[in-house]
């Protein structure tokens, strides 16, 4: 698609250029020194500018059992997590998008709540039913608070796309025989298909990353988050710590990335 | 050509479902909401409603355990003690001053996205935006405790430049200063500006897209200076956006517990007395009557902002 | 020639109604298509004809009345248990699967074997002259392919009854009146029932055996194009199959003696000298050229006749040139036309 913008664009001026360079800056830098401290050879502090590189943490790092643990958590309760949320999500998408019925704003937002309220709300509100019914708090209850998040994720992208397929196409399909069930088998699922990955990726960086509803879910188990934030009051690990800081934040930038790719291929 | 002849055998059970659900819509919605619907009502509101009730219970200052019984006394006693407003007003003013730098620092780069950028500059903007909003929360404050640290980068730099005396002056000052930058109320705000920033861009640079080109195009016709035109014209459309960003930022700054009590001193915000009165304390009444706290502001908040016309700029 | 429709009834639909709220998108509808007829749907926008159609699909349900398919009652029978296909007027391609896929889409469903289902996919192809497309994308093909694939699609299984919704709107005169004639040939040969809908009365005309003309959820008149354009029964009809003329009141008094409406069509008319000898059976009126419009093929009149009615008139260009003609604005003129060719109305 060419730009619509004629040859006659103003040219911004310094000073905003200035501005926005440097509000870039501000986002990014963190992350690039994090990534730049993880080979420092420094143990104990984070001093400036780091002594020496060596890159032995990343094999340090496997040998911590925590970490492994903390890891494969991790990973399970975000597998699971977006399994759910995919499957409530277009359920959800499904009956919105076409529909118009009493209640569909309060649906919308309901879905939304659970992001739009500060996490320790959510968690503690989780947390204290939990204990009312006497469950015990482990996987399950950690699967519960992410799933309830992550749903929004993967309805708002499913909606979207739901709203941009042409409806004639579920006539044709049922016109030609195929029933409700083969329909949505053939051709509402083949369509919504870059919006469930995206919506999964966006559903899985989130459950992966989040911390604060995870710390009143959790029983005694910890996720890869629970482990940093727990590193943080721990000098003496600190540079294994940068080591796995710099690997969630290579297993969020990926899924996201990806997630980015999917919705615009299927934009063009 | 010859017609083949149809004589379909009786339909499966699936087929039979698939025109039951056809025929009735209202049953087919039904069949898609239960499961979302039980799971969110039940699960999240559920808890919600509990966490609710729990505030108008209180706890037995004696036995310690949690008397079932309807009261205003936790809100009384124990909400409304001077400690107490003084964690909530820090709070609050927090989240205030965290709002407005945020809107500064993010509406230069939302404008130029909007207005300056080429289609595929803006997209590769969007993702520079969104990158550090999806990449670990936890991580994002565990840098900054690196960089604000005693012997990292920003202290490092100050000196360099020869402000290492201003540096000690500011961290003396109380109610925002601390031990070092990485234990004070300064640095908690330097960080919430950061965590929170892509959230307020967004927002407002989705409200500039909408201004029209014409629109400015025809008020410097009209005669207005670029000045005049920004104040009057840009300014007044781009607000929603920047009333939206707003809900994100207050709304997270009120609950955080986290980075207030990574990168924080000994005072207390709201999150934290939650965590910790739930948690060592025992005192689940109280902590949901502070969690009460930011529910309240922000649906005053929210309802301001809708007449503000920021819902529309999400 | 026209194929004869056989005397077994492929669709009855007997005193339809169907309410949205209080807008009745059709009203007691009463129709009767027969097997292998060519019937097409006529009419305006908004006028029932499309609900008419969706109906027979089983998209709507109708709110009253009955609707049969070869004997059947459709009441509550959902569109993938009739042996009904539709191409759509958006054609509704699947984005995803290819050509082949798309029309091999209704086989694959009934569980044909694939060798079979690539047989009749190549064979439908060819008979809509898309030869080895077989692979391609929707996305890739013009408009005028995508409608063949359409029609393929819907032809490739063998249905009793086609249902067409407006397939040609979209594609330009010149393709429009190749696929008009392409589409009657396809009819004819695969002898099955089309149902057309449109709102292109020139359209109707060329295809139809027979067609409907639909007016605010109502059928106005039935019958073949002949019957139609030559006997419109009320004002409306008379008024959107061809251009008409509606005479009524104290002219229609003058000329047929009865203040009764009629309409007279436009190539009907005669423009002659003032002095022209009328006979008995002639209706005769004098008028002055308000405005001439040359169109090539004839010429448009637009006479003003004494009462201060305007009457059009469409002659013929035989004889002269646009020179002559568009000099004749303003000239005082005698129409005259046979007064078997009045047609009283009803309603109007």
């Amino acid at each position: 698609m060419r730009s619509k913008i004629k040859d006659g664009t103003p040219r911004a001026s310094i000073g905003l250029k200035m501005a926005t360079f440097g509000a870039l800056l501000f986002l990014h830098l963190p992350l690039m020194i994090v990534i730049l401290y993880a080979f420092t050879t420094d143990e104990a502090s984070f001093s400036f500018p780091p002594p020496g590189l060596t890159t032995r943490w990343f094999s340090e790092i496997l040998t911590r059992n925590d970490f492994i643990q903390a890891l494969g958590l991790s990973i399970t309760v975000a597998l699971v997590a977006t399994f759910m949320a995919l499957v409530m999500g277009t359920l959800l998408s499904l009956a919105i998008y076409r529909s118009k019925f009493f209640g569909r704003e309060a649906i919308s937002l309901l879905v939304i709540l659970p992001i739009a309220l500060p996490g320790i709300v959510t968690g503690i509100a989780l947390r204290s039913a939990i204990s009312l019914t006497g469950i015990n708090f482990s996987f399950w209850t950690i699967v519960i608070g992410h799933a309830t998040f992550c749903i929004v994720t993967v309805y708002n992208n499913v909606v979207a796309r739901l709203r941009r397929t042409n409806y004639s196409q579920i006539e044709a399909s049922m016109d030609l025989g195929a029933s409700t069930f083969q329909t949505f088998r053939y051709v509402i699922l083949p369509n919504i298909a870059t919006a469930l990955l995206a919506g999964g990726m966006l559903a899985f960086a989130l459950s992966f990353d989040e911390v604060i509803v995870t710390t009143f879910t959790a029983g005694q188990q910890q996720t890869l988050p629970i482990w940093i934030y727990g590193q943080l009051f721990r000098p003496r690990d600190r540079p294994v710590t940068n080591v796995a800081a710099l690997f969630v934040i290579a297993a969020t930038f990926i899924p996201i990335l990806l997630a980015y790719r999917f919705t615009n291929e299927a934009r063009e | 050509m010859a017609t083949v002849p149809t004589n379909p055998p009786q339909p499966s059970l699936m087929r039979r479902l698939g025109a039951f659900f056809f025929r009735h819509p209202n049953w087919s919605l039904v069949a898609l909401l239960i499961l979302p619907l039980f799971w969110l009502g039940v699960f999240y509101l559920g808890s919600l409603a509990a966490l609710l009730t729990q505030s108008f219970f209180r706890l037995d200052g004696f036995t310690g355990r949690v008397i079932r019984q309807f009261g205003l006394e936790t809100y009384q006693k124990h909400l409304f003690t001077p400690s107490n407003m003084d964690v909530i007003g820090r709070t609050f003013l927090m989240a205030l001053a965290v709002t407005i730098m945020s809107a500064i620092i993010a509406f230069p780069l939302a404008y130029y996205m909007a207005r300056y950028a080429t289609y595929r500059t803006r997209g590769i903007l969007y993702l520079l935006v969104l990158l550090p909003l999806w990449s670990s929360y936890i991580v994002r404050v565990y840098t900054w405790k690196i960089i604000l640290s005693q012997e990292g980068v920003l202290t490092w730099l100050l000196n360099l430049c020869g402000l290492g005396g201003v540096l000690q002056a500011v961290l003396s000052i109380p109610g925002i200063g601390g031990s070092s930058l990485s234990f004070s109320i300064l640095g908690t705000f330097i960080v919430f500006v950061y965590i929170w920033l892509p959230y307020m861009i967004l927002p407002i640079n989705t409200a500039l897209e909408r201004v029209p080109k014409s629109v400015i195009e025809a008020s410097s016709d009209l005669g207005a200076s670029p000045g005049y035109t920004f104040r009057h014209v840009i300014l007044p459309l781009a607000w929603p956006g920047v009333v939206a960003g707003s809900i994100f930022t207050f709304s997270l700054t009120l609950g955080d517990y986290i980075i207030p009590g990574v990168i924080g001193n000994s005072s207390f915000f709201i999150g934290q007395v939650v965590f910790v009165q739930q948690g060592t304390a025992g005192n689940i009444p109280l902590a949901a009557a502070f969690t009460v706290i930011p529910i309240v502001i922000m649906a005053i908040y929210l309802l301001i902002a809708r007449q503000q016309g920021a819902f529309d700029a999400l | 020639m026209s194929a004869q429709p056989s005397a077994s009834l492929a669709i009855r639909m007997m005193d339809v109604s169907r309410h949205f709220g209080d807008v009745k998108a059709v009203d007691h509808l009463n129709l009767d298509i027969y097997d292998g007829e060519f019937f097409s749907l006529l009419g305006p926008s908004g006028s029932g004809k499309t609900t008419c159609l969706r109906l027979i699909a089983g998209f709507e349900q109708p709110s009253s009345g009955s609707i049969l398919l070869h004997g059947q009652e459709m009441a509550g029978v959902p569109p993938f248990e009739r042996d009904v296909n539709t191409v759509f007027q958006d054609y509704a391609l699947f984005p995803h699967m290819t050509v082949g896929q798309n029309v091999g889409y209704g086989l694959m469903i009934k569980k044909v074997p694939k060798v079979e289902i690539n047989r009749r996919v190549t064979e439908m192809l060819e008979m809509v002259r898309l030869p080895g497309l077989d692979n391609r994308k929707p996305s890739q093909l013009s408009g005028g392919q995508r409608q063949r694939v359409a029609l393929a699609r819907a032809l490739v299984n063998h249905p009793r009854v086609l249902l067409l919704d407006e397939p040609l709107g979209a594609l330009d005169l010149k393709l429009r009146q190749q696929m008009q004639i392409e589409l009657k040939a396809i009819q004819q040969q695969v002898g099955i029932t089309f149902i057309f809908v449109t709102h292109d009365q020139e359209e109707a005309l060329t295809m139809s055996d027979r067609l409907a003309v639909f007016n605010l959820g109502k059928i106005e008149q039935i019958g073949t194009p002949a019957e139609v354009y030559e006997r419109p029964t009320t004002g409306f009809v008379a008024g959107f199959v061809g251009t008409s003329n509606l005479v009524k009141g104290d002219l229609a008094q003058k000329l047929t003696g009865s203040n009764q409406t009629f309409s007279i069509r436009p190539e009907k008319i005669f423009i002659t000298s003032l002095d022209k000898y009328v006979t008995e059976d002639m209706c005769s009126v004098t008028g002055t050229i308000r405005d001439v419009i040359y169109l090539g093929v004839y010429t448009r009149y637009l006479i003003e006749v004494e009462g201060g009615t305007d009457l059009t008139v469409v002659q013929q260009n035989l004889e002269v040139t646009s020179m002559d003609v568009l000099s004749a604005r303003g000239n005082r003129v005698l129409l005259v036309w046979s007064k078997s060719n009045n047609r009283p109305l009803v309603g109007a």
